[in-house]
Parts: structure tokens; sequence; C-alpha cells
């Protein structure tokens, strides 16, 4: 075992893991946070994604021993930029969760998008999202979500926009 | 982080006891019954009756939901039906999900699209039980006539004075009352949340990552497991080597653990660890000896061959009209043909988890997602030799289940795991585990006989299922020489009126394990017995709706569904070149759907999905919102289904294992999809998730015959590469 230091949604934590744990596995059973999921453990289905740095990562394939101390996670629980907001009320606007199972996931993915790309067509929707699996068949209407933060972020709704991360 | 759920029994003891609530529920005993609405206020009987609402004198309000979430939405939709009843707004009342307790009956089960159908009536007489005695209360305090009050919002109004209570404040006058047994429902007109698209109260918890599944029990003390199955159905444990598995850091222990289901037993070997990366590695490292007991020489192509081969056999009779020999054999113009259908796997995207704990003064909890709390509280007890009062179970929010948590086969092991261990112990199916261990949908496969009359009409009708039965499984008596008719389900059913028609069923064995999935059989024989119809519709030189209709001569639900997606999918309307469409329609236990689908044809024998309608009868309709999301999952599955690898075998074992090999439809592959809803009012209720399903796969296969000529007969089938 080795101690590790993190900063998961701007708190420091210290865990104690074997440098192969999956950060999926730290993030749910040593910080606490279950929204984070496993689906697959092979980074074929992206309920597990979170963001390192910004950036959209699988944490099933992400050893605690390759995130440093300073890197910054963010989880589900942790989002709270203007995007991440209208997403998430875009998401309950058009009743996108079914299970909800896969959601978490879908939803730092839309959030990653739309920071990389904030006016994004249907295939760009469609090639980001492709790594998120939903066994309930929620796509036609999460691309739909996808254009409505979209435009909802354009047409200015919010005001305090900006990249933060 | 702990789940701090408030165990239901405790809770309704604790606030019925301090004489500061109003419960309202049905006598269980009587489930079968006429529904008998009960006071539960009233101290003597409190304990056996099942309360569906609690109004506290705070003003809290408590709704209790008994069938599970499993995505479909009976969070909202349950409990929107004593709600409006009851004249509550969405956001003045809180959801309980309730934990198969003996009071709540043997009902608390999702499954066989039931829920809201099932509940309709029942949940709404115990809102409108509760609101009258409210405004009979009141009107007692004020002294006023009944017919002066009206519940609106929470509260009971005085119409000439304005003057209100809330429903809190009464509650104690309300909780002496009788209670009305024939209340008054309200009009559908007057409905301010049934048939209106409200918003669910689960999916608020589901995107900020709060809902709690199954999967995200935890407990202090918690210990983790991961089972080794023997992936060769039928095998024995010989030995096993737990040398290297102890030195991996984290791992405390490895047992022994049996798998029950139905009749299927196996045993597996379970790494015990304090966390589930150490458990995951530590059941790498096991070296196990398995006894194969000769299963391993099982494999899908082989077995192929075998249900053709039982084809060739009469079979028992499903259903007969007039003489289907006679006919066909008089008649001319004939058609044959052979459909097939793999097994396939739920894979719902939560594995199957189950966290338990078996104390010291032996009382078990349990923490999972699952189907069936009623089955869970009247089989672990026996199965475990416990009595039902010592065990509890927190049915928490399903990650999918489409069948696949009908069994309980995962919670028994558990239960076993904890039962030796005495601590909470959380354990996990890998995504692998899910996909090979099954059960999963049975392969049917279909003879079908058809003959056209000079007039192009069919005269006569035959389909003959050849397949395994899930029914083995279950029932150890299960007579395997009777007709099984869940495995021909609906094929004896459709509204179509042919003179002649002989339907039979040929039982095949297997000792693959083997389940329900989302619309059941249906969702294979709904493949062959559409697609047939198609190739006769074309033999007789019809349009295939046209052909359909024509079998429709009397009014029918199924006659009234074609004509809507006739008119809206625009069949009349040619399409231009190089694009098809197909249609097909399926009425089943579960209910009554049809879709027409659209592609467009990208060389000789490949084909991309553009479209599909879908229309789905219900009758009377709670959420049509919600409706339309089951009807677009169902869609989705059943491409899924169609176009997808099955589960095939391999010497003995399942050929494939997770996401890459046993795909799921992507978004980038979802075609357009627009639902319908037929909800013409009235009596009766269909059901909502399952029938979105059977059509879709021949609708897809009618699709492609009318933009390829190619004709699919086998599913699944790769709609890049056609054959
Ligand atoms: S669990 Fe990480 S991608 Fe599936
Ligand atoms: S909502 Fe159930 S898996 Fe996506």
């Amino acid at each position: 075992m080795k101690k590790y230091t993190l900063t998961i949604n701007n708190h420091k934590i210290q865990v104690e893991a074997e440098p192969d744990t999956p950060m999926l596995w730290v993030i749910r059973d040593y910080a606490g946070l279950k929204g984070t999921k496993f689906g697959c453990g092979m980074g074929l289905c992206g309920a597990c994604t979170i963001h390192l740095n910004g950036q959209a990562v699988r944490s099933c394939q992400t050893p605690i021993s390759s995130v440093q101390a300073t890197s910054k996670i963010t989880t589900i629980e942790g989002i709270a930029s203007s995007v991440d907001h209208v997403v998430q009320q875009v998401w309950i606007e058009e009743q996108v969760p079914q299970c909800g199972y896969c959601q978490s996931g879908q939803i730092m993915s839309a959030v990653a998008l739309l920071k990389a790309n904030p006016n994004p067509s249907d295939e760009d929707i469609d090639s980001y999202m492709a790594g998120n699996i939903c066994r309930c068949g929620t796509y036609v209407r999460i691309r739909k979500a996808i254009h409505t933060a979209a435009q909802e972020l354009k047409s200015g709704k919010n005001k305090t926009v900006k990249s933060t991360r | 982080m702990s789940i701090t759920q408030v165990h239901r029994r405790d809770f309704l003891r604790s606030i019925s006891l301090s004489g500061t609530a109003f419960i309202l529920g049905i006598s269980s005993s009587k489930a079968s019954e006429a529904t008998e609405i009960t006071n539960l206020s009233m101290p003597a009987e409190r304990y056996n009756l099942s309360p569906y609402i609690v109004i506290e004198k705070s003003g809290k309000i408590t709704l209790f939901n008994s069938k599970p979430e499993i995505g479909q939405g009976t969070y909202q939709s349950i409990t929107a039906l004593i709600a409006e009843e009851l004249e509550l707004s969405p956001d003045q009342y809180t959801i309980q999900q309730t934990g198969g307790e003996k009071q709540f009956g043997a009902a608390q089960f999702a499954g066989g699209s039931f829920s809201v159908r099932s509940s309709y009536f029942e949940m709404r007489k115990v809102g409108a039980s509760a609101r009258e005695m409210l405004l009979t209360a009141a009107s007692k305090q004020w002294q006023v006539p009944v017919s002066d009050c009206f519940a609106a919002k929470g509260k009971i109004i005085h119409k000439p004075t304005g003057n209100s209570f809330t429903y809190g404040e009464l509650v104690e006058k309300a909780s002496t009352l009788e209670v009305p047994q024939n209340p008054t429902l309200k009009e559908a007109k007057d409905f301010k949340l049934l048939g209106k698209s409200i918003k669910r109260q689960d999916i608020p918890l589901k995107v900020a990552g709060k809902a709690v599944f199954g999967i995200d029990a935890h407990l202090p003390n918690m210990v983790y497991a991961s089972i080794a199955h023997c992936p060769v159905f039928g095998a024995t444990l010989k030995e096993v080597d737990k040398t290297e598995t102890l030195k991996v850091a984290g791992v405390e222990q490895v047992m022994e653990v049996e798998r029950v289901f139905g009749v299927y037993k196996s045993t597996g070997v379970a790494v015990i660890a304090t966390n589930y990366w150490a458990a995951l590695k530590g059941r790498k490292a096991l070296k196990i000896n398995w006894d194969y007991q000769h299963k391993d020489s099982f494999n899908s192509h082989e077995y192929t061959k075998t249900l053709h081969e039982l084809a060739k056999n009469e079979g028992v009779q499903d259903a007969s009209i007039g003489n289907f020999d006679e006919a066909y054999n008089s008649t001319s113009n004939k058609l044959e043909a052979f459909y097939e259908t793999p097994f396939v796997s739920h894979s719902p995207m939560e594995a199957m988890n189950c966290t338990a704990h078996w104390t010291e003064n032996n009382r078990l909890e349990i923490w999972t997602s699952t189907q069936v709390p009623s089955d869970v509280m009247r089989d672990i007890p026996i199965h475990f030799g416990l009595k039902t009062e010592d065990v509890t179970l927190h049915t928490a929010f399903s990650g999918g289940g489409f069948g696949r948590r009908l069994a309980i086969d995962f919670i028994i092991e558990a239960v076993n795991l904890t039962k030796v261990l005495k601590k909470p112990v959380k354990m996990i199916w890998t995504r692998e585990d899910d996909t090979q261990l099954g059960p999963f949908r049975p392969p049917t496969f279909s003879a079908l006989k058809g003959a056209i009359s000079a007039e192009g009409k069919l005269v006569a009708f035959q389909h003959k299922v050849i397949s395994p039965t899930i029914m083995a499984f279950l029932n150890p008596k299960n007579d395997k020489t009777q007709l099984d008719a869940t495995m021909t389900e609906g094929i004896s059913h459709q509204q179509y009126e042919i003179p002649n028609l002989k339907n039979l069923f040929v039982y095949a064995d297997i000792h693959i394990p083997m389940f329900w999935w989302r619309s059941v059989t249906s969702s294979t024989l709904a493949f062959s017995h559409e697609c047939f119809i198609d190739e006769l519709a074309h033999a007789a030189g019809k349009d295939p709706m046209a052909f359909r209709l024509a079998m429709l001569t009397k009014d029918s639900d199924t006659k009234r569904l074609l004509h809507k997606l006739k008119e809206v999918s625009k069949w009349d309307s040619p399409l231009p070149k190089g694009k098809g469409r197909g249609v097909a329609q399926w009425e089943f236990f579960a209910g009554l759907g049809g879709h027409v689908v659209e592609v467009t044809k990208l060389s000789t024998n490949s084909v991309k999905i553009d479209k599909v309608y879908a229309v789905i009868d219900l009758g009377t309709v709670v959420n049509p919102d919600t409706v339309k999301a089951q009807v677009e999952g169902a869609v989705i599955m059943g491409i899924t289904a169609a176009i997808k690898n099955g589960i095939t075998f391999a010497e003995g074992k399942a050929e494939q294992s997770n996401f890459h090999d046993n795909p799921v439809l992507r978004i980038n592959e979802v075609p357009q999809i627009e639902v319908h809803i037929l909800a013409e009012g009235g009596k009766t209720i269909k059901g909502v998730g399952e029938p979105g399903l059977p059509p879709v796969a021949p609708a897809l296969a009618n699709a492609i015959f009318s933009a390829t000529g190619i004709r699919v007969r086998k599913m699944p089938f790769d709609i890049d590469k056609l054959v």
C-alpha cells in the first residue's frame, strides 16, 4: 500500500491504496463519492467518466499512481461551473434519464464536449458521446439535451459562462 | 458515506405511536379481492396493513411506491395515482420505496409491464378515500356541510369563506374517522397529474449523482467480494489453489459459495477483501480446477443443428382453427420458412450486486437493486431458515432490470457469504460475469407455413416454435411433454382473421440457465411471425400494410393501431429510390405496439436505419412523456437485439464477455424515433415497458427486404453485411 494525496472536487484527501487501483474504486470506496459508476471496467462504457484537469477520462482506466496530488479531479458531485449547471438543468428539462445509472458519465462527457465545442453538430455529439453506453436507450434525448444546452449557453441565459477548467 | 434509510417499519411505528400521523392503506390480506381501504391510524390493525399514505402533523406527507424503480418511472407514476386523488402537487410529498414488507403484499415487483395498470384504480381509491376523510374532518371542524369544502394543493378549503386547513392540521381528526370504501374517483377531465407529462421526482437525483443504487450501499466494516464462477455451465468445483490470492494485499479470505437459480445450482470461489480491487486481483490469482462434467462439448453450432432436427417433430398443439392440414395441402401457392434467434444477455448497466449483513444475533439485512422485493422477502427467509421478521430488505434504484433482476441468484450468493463471515459484505459481479453467466433469453426457432388462395388471401397458417423453455429451470416438476405456453407467447393471439391455423410447440432440452428478458418470448417470436406475414404478403402480390389490414375486418385495437401507423408513417406516399420501409405489430400479455421502420440502401447488401415510427396502444396513459421514453428505449434495445451479437457458446462457455464483443447500440447508431400514443380512455389499460420492443426486429427486417430484396430470417443480422 502507498499513500496518496488527491484533490477531488477541490477537497484534498489522503488515501492509502495499491498503485494500480483504478480511480473508479478510489473515488467510490475511499472518497465515498458514489455518483461515479462501474459499468464495464474496461473503458468501454463511460459510466465511470470523471474530469481530470478538465478532460473527460474513464476512471476505471486511470490508476491512482498516474494522478498527481495537484491534478484536479472532478466527479458528478463536484461539477459546479455554469456549463455543468446548464447541462444538469437541461437534463431535467428533457427528462433524459431512465434508470439513471449511466447518466453521471453521460453528463460528465456532455460537459466536457460543450466546454471544448460550444456549438456541436449532431455528428460532433455522436462521435464524442459514442463512448458512453446507455442500455435504457436515452440517446435521442441526450442528443437533444446537448443541443438545447448549447443554445442556452450561447443565448446567454447564463451570463457567467466561462471556461473554468 | 452511509445509507441512512429509515426502515419503513420503524418509521411507521415511531410516527404512528406518537399519535401524530394519519395513515391510510390497503388491507393486504385482501390483495386478491376487492380493495379494502383501511385507516391504519387505529392501533390494533396497524401492522398488518399496507400504509400508502402517511400524513404527519408537521405537514409532511409520505407516499409509498411498491413497484421498484428500474428506469420505467414508477417512482413518479405510481405515487401520482395517489397524489392525483389526494390533490397534491408533485413537490408536496416525499416518496418511499417499499422493501418487500409483508404488509405491502405479494405484488411488490416490477415485471410484465404490469405496475401502472395493476395499480391504476387501487392507488387512486386510496388517495380518494384520504381526500374524503380530510374533507369530512374539515367540515366537522368548521361545522359546515362537506359540499361547501374542496381539496386543492394539500389543503381543504371552505368555499364560502375561503378558510383553509392544511392536511397536517387535520391529521388528528381524520385519523379517527371511518374509511369510505367507495370514494368518488375524479373525472379524467379534472386530472392535474394523470395523463400529463409530469416531471419525474427521481430525475433530479439521477443528474446529480445522488440516486442510491444497490451498488452504492456502504456500511462500516464492510468487506468486498468477487466470485469466480465456472464459465462452463454444469461444471463442478474440484479444487482451488489460493496461495497466490492470499498474497494479494487486501485479500482476507477465499471461500466456496453456492449460486442457486431455480433448479440450476453451481459452486463458485469467492475472494473476500478489504477493497473491491483487491478482491478482483485476488480472483485473477486463483488457480481453480473445475470438473466440466462433459459439458465443455456444448456449442451453439451443434445446438442449432439440434433445433433444426427437432423441427421435424410434429410437436404439441398451441392452438387450432379450422383445418390447417386440409387447407394447406389443397392450396398451390404455398410458402415455408425457417427463422432463428440467438441467446441474448440482459446487460443492464448496473451489473448484478448485493450487499448483505448477517449479524451475530441472526438478523439479516440486504441492500440491493431488485425487481422483486416481495419474492426476496418470501424466498430468502425460506432458503436460509430465517423468520421473515428477522430479514430486512432495502430496495434501491435499479440500474436497469429488463427481467434480469426478477431473479435472486446473486442475492443468495451475497447472503451465503455474509452468513459465514457475519459481517457486511458487498458482492459485485464484473461485466464479464454479467455477460457470461446468464440466465439468458432463450433462443427460439420457428418453422412457418402459409398458403395463399387464388384471390391473394391467407387461408392456412402455421407457426411451429422449437425451443428450450424457461419453465424447465424454474419448476423442477415441469412436464416437458406438455405445451409450455410461455414459449409460444402471442403466436395464437394476433388479431389476423385466418380461417385455418395450427400452431405447435416442440420442446428442446438444454442445461444453460435461461430467463425472462424484456418482452420475453415475444421479443423473438414477433420476428419470425411478422416477417413471415410479410413474406406471405409479397407472395400474394400485396402491399404488406394492405395485406394485414385485409385480415382485420372486425374492429380491434390492432386494426386501430395499424391505421394509426399507416397515417403517421405516410405509408402510402412513395419513398425515394433506394429507400425501403417495413411494418410489424405485436399483441401479447404486456400490451400492443407496432412500428414502421425506414431504411436507406447503402449497397447491394447494406442499409442504414433512418427512422422508426412507433405506435403504442394503451387505453389510458398516466405519463405520456414516460411512455415515450419507454418506447424510445424499447426501440433501441430491439435494434440492439436485431443487429448486434447475441450470446454464442463454444466449449460450454459463452464466447462474449464485455461490451466490445457483446455490443449494445451507441448514440451514433441511433435512428430518429417518433412515438405516438393511442389512449382512447376507458377501463382497459395496457402495459408500457415492453410492447415497444417485439415489432422492432421484424419491421426492420421487412424494411430491409423492401429496400434490398434480401430476406433476413436469422437474428442477429449485420446491416452492414446482409446475407
Ligand atoms: S466502467 Fe469505465 S468505461 Fe465502463
Ligand atoms: S439511463 Fe439506464 S443505462 Fe442509461
